[in-house]
């Protein structure tokens, strides 16, 4: 069941990403209105962080493309924010959050120019807002897991940008973050801005979003959360009755066959 | 003293030459090293030293000739080969980017001694003093090829000061780096190159075979003081500095020495200097923080002694001798005595006779530690639901390390309580 949205901000048309040549995520085909805080929701190994990732321009997709405001991602970098998994970095580099934080600013002081004093009260502010001003020059090394998490949530904060792609932002933090996280992404859907989220706990994945896209190796459905997030939606996603497109899957990589004939 | 004075004078123009070079070699090694580990490829550094041998001696088999100019060039090329090999066999092979770093260093190598031995057989007399390149020679250092290195360090200094924070960013979190739209791959092209370069400049010196170190050595000692990347850097710079000016120094007072070797030696001792010297992250503060708590701990059990031996019969400054204190708790008799000492010298005890006795100070002291194991006891009972009987060991840590602000907001949680769940008094002073 795929419900598709008007005027999307981000459009995502017969994706199929492979590692490989093996096929993990098959013809996705989904859109994104805009203010809304969607969840991409699927059991282990269903291809959710390869999506974003994608989506992200990081992994390049076998066929299909990605538009987000009706642009190619390239022409739209700079009102694009990525949130990568809270693991990917090694948390002992010797930077400091405020540091961490201005690396946001990055994108928008481009590749030689150095980040100004309005740089700086950008990240500052951004810090305020997910309470972590007091940390601000603190070594990264010493932070918990969800104060991890809230720097790099700072950080794409300080991108300024329009649609927000996070990585799994709750895996791994207290209940407290988790809560000050959700309640912050409200408030900036408040104003418009798009968030995308990965997430893998199902009870919490209908409060939180309004959008479900529910996930495993294709697209099981995609929606408003009280019209696709059903039982049976659920069941058919988590039910592994999908075990031949793995399987499929395993062939084309054994054999180095093209997920498409040209 | 005259050969320190006649050095630092730099009146000789050899000695100018060979300080020189040695320092634009090491600072600017130094630099691009810093990268190098933090992007975790410090293996890579040896394999790009090691694999501009063969295009030293390609150069030479080409002009017939030890012209400087046209071995960098031939050095740079097979270096950075080199790098791009390891690349495509790592991404595009079953094997591991170690297996690709060990297999091209080792091709790369081999094939350069084979040509150099090609070279020292066919009896050309210009090929002497070629196999300098594999060890470095600093005294070889001429004007001429002053001007090349000094060119050259001043390019790797520009290049990774414009591209600091992109490096910087690449080496934190590649994802994010391209997420924003940095050339990720251009910029490793880059540092790759400013790696090559930075070997280059120093083979002259130093020699293939030890220029790894004085890419890596001095930022993985950087490192151990401190935790901002600039400052990493600078000290990076700092110690390659101190390291190139004390090889030739050293090379300078004792001529038989070897300048390069020198280099990497003294460079390796900063690094072992800094392992276990430097402040917070050394080997050595931390055993000297691990002992000063052994201390404290000892100290506050001792007290502990005297204040419930004091419980038993309610007179908390009477004098204790040896033997009642080791009858209340197994401890090691030595240690009981040397602490005893240090607390009489602290004035927490007074000695009287062959026995101790707390003093004012060491009451309150010694019931505060009481006191603080009790009220733990009494919080893990009520809020972590363990048994009473299992709380014991977890107070006798936790005791030394309460400090008076989590102690009034335990016993702010607890309501001011009066007794332990052992029911006995929790001491207040």
């Amino acid at each position: 069941m795929i419900i598709h949205t008007q005027e999307p901000i981000l459009e995502v048309h017969d994706l199929t990403v492979s590692y490989s040549r093996k096929p993990v995520l098959w013809g996705i085909d989904f859109t994104l209105p805009s203010g809304c805080i969607a969840g991409i929701v699927g059991p282990n190994g269903a291809g959710k962080s390869t999506l974003l990732k994608t989506i992200m321009g990081l992994i390049p997709p076998s066929s299909g493309f990605v538009k987000l405001f009706g642009h190619p991602l390239e022409e739209v970098r700079n009102r694009v924010s990525y949130v990568p998994q809270r693991e990917s970095v090694d948390w002992d580099f010797p930077v400091s959050v405020l540091d961490v934080v201005l690396m946001g600013r990055y994108g928008k002081v481009g590749l030689l120019r150095n980040t100004g004093t309005r740089d700086r009260s950008i990240a500052l502010d951004c810090l305020d807002k997910v309470g972590m001003s007091p940390f601000a020059k603190r070594q990264i090394s010493q932070l918990s897991g969800g104060q991890q998490q809230r720097v790099f949530l700072a950080r794409a904060l300080a991108q300024e940008a329009d649609i927000y792609f996070m990585d799994e932002p709750f895996a791994g933090v207290d209940a407290a973050t988790e809560q000050a996280i959700i309640g912050l992404l409200r408030e900036m859907a408040g104003t418009g801005k798009t968030i995308v989220v990965v997430h893998h706990d199902l009870q919490s994945a209908r409060t939180y979003f309004d959008w479900i896209i529910l996930l495993n190796m294709h697209l099981v459905a995609a929606g408003p959360t009280e019209q696709v997030f059903t039982e049976e939606m659920v069941q058919q996603a988590y039910g592994g009755r999908l075990s031949l497109l793995s399987q499929v899957g395993d062939v084309m990589e054994k054999r180095a066959f093209p997920s498409r004939e040209s | 003293m005259q050969h320190f004075i006649d050095f630092f004078s730099f009146a000789d123009p050899n000695v100018r030459y060979v300080v020189l070079g040695n320092v634009l070699l090491s600072a600017s090694a130094a630099m691009v090293g810093a990268f190098i580990l933090l992007q975790k490829k410090a293996l890579v550094g040896d394999a790009v030293s090691h694999s501009v041998l063969p295009g030293i001696c390609a150069a030479f088999l080409f002009s017939g000739s030890k012209n400087t100019a046209l071995m960098l060039v031939g050095a740079f090329i097979t270096g950075w080969l080199a790098l791009v090999t390891i690349d495509y066999i790592a991404a595009k092979s079953k094997l591991k980017k170690d297996a690709a770093i060990g297999l091209v260093l080792s091709v790369f190598f081999g094939a350069g001694m084979v040509m150099m031995t090609y070279i020292q057989q066919s009896g050309n007399a210009a090929q002497s003093g070629l196999d300098h390149f594999i060890f470095g020679k600093a005294a070889t250092l001429i004007g001429t090829d002053l001007v090349i290195f000094s060119v050259l360090a001043a390019v790797l200094l520009i290049a990774v000061g414009l591209f600091f924070k992109a490096f910087a960013l690449v080496a934190f979190d590649r994802p994010y780096a391209e997420a924003l739209g940095y050339p990720v791959r251009k910029l490793d092209l880059l540092l790759t190159s400013l790696t090559v370069l930075a070997v280059v400049t120093g083979i002259t010196a130093v020699g293939v075979v030890l220029m790894a170190a004085m890419l890596v050595t001095p930022a993985a000692a950087a490192r151990y003081w401190t935790d901002n990347i600039r400052r990493m850097v600078a000290i990076a710079v700092a110690f390659g500095v101190f390291a190139g000016l004390a090889g030739a120094y050293i090379s300078y007072t004792a001529p038989a020495m070897p300048t390069g070797p020198w280099m990497v030696v003294v460079s390796s001792v900063i690094a072992f200097l800094s392992f276990f010297f430097a402040p917070k992250k050394g080997i050595v503060p931390k055993l000297y923080t691990q002992r000063k708590n052994q201390r404290i701990i000892a100290e506050e059990n001792t007290l502990k002694m005297f204040y419930h031996l004091g419980e038993q019969n309610s007179h908390f400054n009477g004098g204790r001798d040896l033997t009642e204190l080791t009858r209340t708790r197994e401890v090691n008799e030595t240690l009981l005595k040397t602490t005893l000492r240090r607390l009489v010298s602290r004035q927490l005890l007074e000695t009287k006779g062959h026995q101790w006795a707390l003093t004012d100070a060491g009451y309150r002291k010694a019931a505060r530690v009481v006191r603080l194991h009790r009220l733990w006891e009494l919080y893990l009972t009520q809020y972590m639901d363990i048994a009473a009987d299992h709380v014991h060991d977890d107070a006798e840590t936790i005791e030394h390390i309460i400090t008076p602000e989590l102690e009034r907001e335990l016993e702010h949680q607890l309501g001011y309580p009066e007794r332990d769940p052992h029911d006995t008094e929790i001491p207040k002073i």
